[in-house]
């Protein structure tokens, strides 16, 4: 990377001030040669001069010079450079004074004329640039206008074809549509023919039937009878009637009877729902009428118009509940009467409701006085809150994961891992302190005890067992205790922190040494052992003691030198490092992605320098 | 859920009397009247041939039995099981007999629909009805069994006279005005008669007792028309179901459609429940040993329940042929719950499924998809509970708390056909091609003490 950099910075530099260069020449090259000309003699300075002016003027031409000189100069409107003339035949002298004054004259002008060129060089080397601008726009304009044209032509070529399917469609459509009609004569026509057919048929079926009839009835068929042991009285009980003209009309009547009965039952259904339906009105009349007469009182707005209206409703109400008996019978002016003030009821009640909306929809625009943006204002102020929160676990989470990192690169020791990961409750704070004084006590002792590494030993195992029945419980109070992450971070944070930066800054370093250590030291057949003691708190005094002088020779060397120790040391330090990752993506939403970001990243990275380092 | 024995039946005639009490079933030319509790015989009567029909009386007193091959009937006497009636047709053929309402007259109709004698148990009178209607529904009394409506056909026009059925006196005679009258129904009221054309014109006229013409109803033209016509109970309603899939519900007031419920092969409307039937794999551990009876009947004894299908559900459809005559497509099917509250319907074209609608709220409740064409459905006569039978050998209950498929037991097959319930809404005759049992819904222990029948089926 550098190297690329270091490569193609001065070339690109270069590349750029020739440009540059080249761009300024071209720049100067039209504008003026004069003023090049002017500039190249004219810095240049006194030896060109003097060599022209001694080329102009030698000893042999001065009168012819100077006379040269007054003509050119008397041309251009300076007073002569000759004495004035007393005599016509004698020859003028020259007068000097006026020579100065020329001469200084021209030097203004000189001057003056270069001041001009300076600024017009300027200007034209704004108009210049301005141009170039112009033109790039006008290039990128073009650019543009090309585009849209082209886009135009596909549009209207789009266009062109919507049409034509559209024409097509339509063509389509009314040839659909004859389809159809012809289709529906067909249909007509042929339905015509075929109840004309089917009429045909039937008649002549028809006399077939009769005939059969004949045939089959007129014979008097023997057969068709019917053999009943004994005849059964009538399910009634009754005689069977002879048919007479008065039963027809006694079957009419009944008929009609029933077609009355029917028709009552249905009017008594409908009275009864009318009823219902009357209740349900005279109901929300009044109810109407009370939610809008308070109403009105309390904003004096519309006294004018609607009071008068709601307390003649009121007295109309007044009126028809004494005559409440007059609802029964349905009368039309009852009845209109009834419409027209809930008519009227509800018109003042969809005024009121669009008037509150109104109200409301002004209040929405003025904002911020009403309870209603209040609560709005609360609402940001809750979210402004949030965000702070969810900044600050964010950096709760980064500042962790640096720790972590740190932790990884010097170490990687699962056992601060599986502090952190402890240390998420709350209710294990206490302990947590607790333990760390216990912890610096026992450091003191380390260091007492440094020389007794056999003691040491022993009170590692003991300790050992004690600690496995805490983690024991702390994973029991884990589990309960998952949510309570956020409230834990920042004391996490301090604790972690005060652990990194404290002046034991070896500790870290230590314990993963001595957590490094302990494969070698125990025979590999106790790998459970060993994954207790990565859960449990860095603890392990009388194997630290062994190794601390490495760990504090290697405190400072680079992450790479701690990390390639051995392969299989890192294999499950990685693992644990991928369980914390995860926890922490469980745990806290913003953070997760950073968290396995970073951790892949440092898992990717740890295992790039083991393959450099291995061999 | 318990289940009878199995008894022989053929011709699938099967049926509860009207008072519940018995149920008589047919096993080739004998008739077998048993009682409906305890399933014990208590008469069987022998026919001269082969009982091709089978009706009680209204007052469950008398049985007929309708042998058309030989144009006879014969009447069984439930109280004296000695007396006897045959009615002998003749040369005129029988087509089609039943009874009147009053269960002392019978209606037999001949052959070629060339008239309907009415004979009487009571007198020895005989009275003929000329001119009635070939058609799918042409007789239909009312339900207080006062009035015989019956479609005429005459000089290639519609007509429909009514009769008193105490005396079979004429009382209304007139003319429809239908192409080709298919079939006519009284309202449960009594006082509406519903006459729809045949399918190949969508019209339903609806005409008042007295013969006056109260609305006429088309929905639409050029197409096949009605296919099915069920008033609800409360006679309010009366619903149609059409080739084009909808059922349109008309209202008992103005006579105007309310609504119309189709029957889209795609389900996505996600306030309907749609009950898939599935087969239930056996369970794994049982792979290896199956009982028995399964591998006896490999067809019958997989177990099947019931899925809540999520939407979008997309039935399974039949593509109709549109070259043959009866089109698989409409609505085939359709019945109101005894309760008026429910509707069930059956699109032909989507053999599979029964649709239920909620008629309080007018919209459609559930969709029963079935593995097999459903063969026949039937309302409990008591409660909203709808038994469904597929052919295959189980039996499915619908009701608005959910729905269940029952395996039904016993050796083979045993493919329900059809289906029966008995008045009081407790038991259900499930009817297969030669045998019959009856699946008592609820009952009390000691009705099951006494009975000692078989075991239980979940």
């Amino acid at each position: 990377m550098g190297d690329w950099m270091t490569v193609t910075d001065p070339g690109l530099s270069s590349e750029s001030k020739t440009i540059s260069q080249y761009t300024s020449e071209t720049k100067m090259s039209p504008s003026s040669l004069y003023s090049q000309q002017v500039l190249c003699s004219s810095i240049p300075l006194s030896k060109n001069v003097h060599s022209y002016f001694s080329a102009f003027c030698t000893e042999e031409n001065i009168e012819q010079s100077i006379s040269y000189l007054d003509q050119e100069l008397t041309t251009f409107g300076f007073p002569s450079l000759y004495e004035e003339s007393k005599g016509k035949e004698t020859k003028r002298g020259l007068n000097i004074v006026a020579v100065l004054n020329c001469m200084n004259e021209l030097l203004v002008l000189q001057r003056k004329n270069l001041l001009a060129q300076e600024n017009v060089e300027t200007q034209n080397l704004k108009l210049g640039s301005d141009m170039d601008h112009l033109q790039n726009c006008y290039a990128k304009l073009k650019e543009q206008l090309e585009t849209s044209r082209r886009e135009m032509i596909g549009l209207q070529e789009r266009d062109r074809q919507l049409q034509c399917k559209n024409r097509n469609l339509h063509q389509l459509l009314k040839n659909e549509k004859d389809e159809v009609q012809k289709l529906q004569n067909i249909i007509a026509s042929r339905a015509t023919q075929y109840n004309h057919d089917m009429k045909r048929k039937e008649r002549e079926y028809n006399k077939l039937k009769e005939r059969l009839h004949q045939l089959v009835m007129n014979k008097k068929d023997k057969k068709i009878a019917m053999e009943v042991l004994n005849y059964v009285g009538r399910a009634d009980g009754k005689r069977g009637s002879w048919r007479t003209g008065k039963t027809e009309a006694r079957n009419e009547d009944e008929m009609y009877k029933i077609l009355l009965n029917d028709y009552e039952y249905r009017q008594k259904q409908i009275l009864m729902e009318n009823a219902e339906l009357k209740k349900v009105l005279q109901q929300m009349k009044k109810e109407m009428i009370s939610l809008l007469s308070p109403q009105k009182q309390k904003p004096r707005e519309r006294a004018d118009d609607s009071t008068g209206t709601v307390i003649s409703d009121i007295e109309e109400d007044a009126g028809e509940l004494s005559r409440e008996s007059i609802w029964d019978l349905s009368c039309e002016t009852v009845r209109e009467q009834l419409t027209n003030s809930i008519r009227k009821q509800w018109r003042i009640l969809k005024s009121h409701v669009e008037k509150l909306d109104n109200q409301v929809s002004k209040v929405h625009l003025e904002g911020f006085n009403d309870e209603d943006v209040i609560s709005r204002q609360d609402h940001e102020q809750e979210t402004e809150k949030l965000e702070l929160e969810i900044q600050q676990c964010k950096e709760m989470i980064k500042t962790q994961q640096q720790l972590l990192q740190q932790q990884l690169a010097t170490a990687c020791d699962d056992d601060t891992t599986s502090l952190l990961r402890d240390c998420y409750l709350l209710e294990e704070k206490e302990r947590l302190k607790e333990e760390w004084s216990l912890f610096k006590e026992q450091k003191k002792n380390f260091e007492k005890e440094r020389r007794s590494f056999t003691e040491a030993a022993i009170r590692l195992g003991l300790e050992r067992k004690a600690f496995e029945e805490e983690r024991a419980s702390w994973l029991k109070q884990q589990f309960l205790n998952m949510t309570t992450f956020d409230h834990q971070n920042s004391e996490n944070v301090k604790l972690f922190s005060a652990f990194s930066g404290s002046s034991d800054r070896d500790t870290p370093t230590l314990h993963s040494r001595s957590r490094q250590k302990k494969p070698h030291g125990v025979p590999s057949g106790s790998p459970v052992c060993m994954s207790k003691l990565t859960k449990s708190l860095p603890a392990s005094p009388s194997t630290s003691d062994f190794c601390q002088t490495r760990s504090c020779a290697s405190e400072h060397s680079s992450s790479i030198n701690v990390l390639n120790i051995t392969t299989e040391e890192t294999k499950p330090n990685q693992v644990g490092r991928e369980c914390t990752n995860q926890k922490w993506s469980m745990s806290s939403r913003p953070g997760s992605q950073e968290g396995c970001y970073s951790g892949c990243s440092l898992a990717y990275t740890n295992s790039h320098v083991e393959k450099d380092d291995l061999p | 859920m318990n289940f009878s024995e199995l008894f022989k039946l053929s011709s699938l005639l099967c049926k509860f009397s009207p008072d519940g009490k018995y149920l008589a079933s047919c096993v080739q030319y004998r008739l077998v009247v048993r009682d409906a509790n305890t399933l014990q015989i208590l008469q069987l009567y022998t026919c001269l041939d082969q009982i091709q029909h089978l009706e009680w009386s209204a007052d469950s007193l008398f049985i007929l039995c309708a042998l058309y091959k030989r144009g006879l009937v014969q009447v069984w006497s439930l109280e004296q099981p000695e007396w006897h009636c045959k009615i002998d047709e003749g040369s005129a053929g029988l087509v089609a007999s039943c009874w009147s309402p009053d269960g002392r007259h019978i209606l037999n109709t001949t052959e070629f629909h060339l008239r309907i004698t009415v004979w009487s148990l009571c007198t020895k009178s005989v009275s003929y009805i000329k001119y009635p209607k070939a058609c799918q529904q042409g007789i239909t009394f009312t339900r207080d069994g006062r009035y015989l409506a019956l479609a005429e056909r005459r000089d290639c026009r519609d007509y429909v006279s009514i009769f008193v059925c105490s005396d079979w006196q004429l009382l209304r005679h007139f003319d429809t005005d239908t192409q080709d009258l298919a079939g006519i129904e009284w309202a449960p009221n009594g006082c509406v008669l519903a006459v729809w054309d045949s399918c190949l014109e969508y019209k339903v006229l609806l005409y008042s007792l007295d013969g006056r013409l109260l609305s006429a109803f088309c929905a639409y033209e050029w197409s096949l028309g009605i296919k099915s016509v069920a008033w609800s109970p409360s006679s309010q309603f009366l619903a149609i179901g059409s080739y084009d899939g909808k059922v349109r519900i008309l209202n008992h007031v103005t006579w105007k459609m309310i609504t119309e419920f189709g029957h889209p092969a795609t389900v996505n409307n996600p306030k309907i429940v749609v009950y898939k039937e599935a087969e239930k794999s056996p369970p794994l551990g049982h792979l290896a040993c199956p009982p028995p009876r399964v591998a006896a009947g490999p067809l019958t004894s997989s177990e099947s329940k019931y899925e809540i299908a999520s939407m979008p559900v997309s039935l399974q459809t039949l593509k109709p042929a549109a070259d043959r005559a009866n089109p698989r497509i409409g609505i085939g099917a359709l019945a109101f719950s005894p309760d008026n509250y429910f509707l069930a319907t059956r699109n032909d074209s989507v053999p599979n499924a029964v649709w239920i609608w909620d008629i309080r709220k007018l919209r459609p409740l559930a969709v029963l998809e079935q593995l097999c064409t459903v063969r026949a459905f039937q309302w409990g006569p008591q409660q909203p509970r709808l038994a469904i039978c597929t052919g295959g050998s189980k039996v499915y209950l619908w009701s608005p708390a959910g729905c269940v498929s029952v395996q039904v037991p016993g050796e083979g097959d045993f493919q329900v056909l059809s289906l029966c319930w008995h008045p009081s809404g407790d038991s259900l005759a499930l009817l297969s091609k030669d045998h019959f049992c009856l699946c008592f819904l609820e009952m009390e222990e000691s009705m099951r003490m006494a009975f000692g029948q078989r075991g239980d089926c979940t």
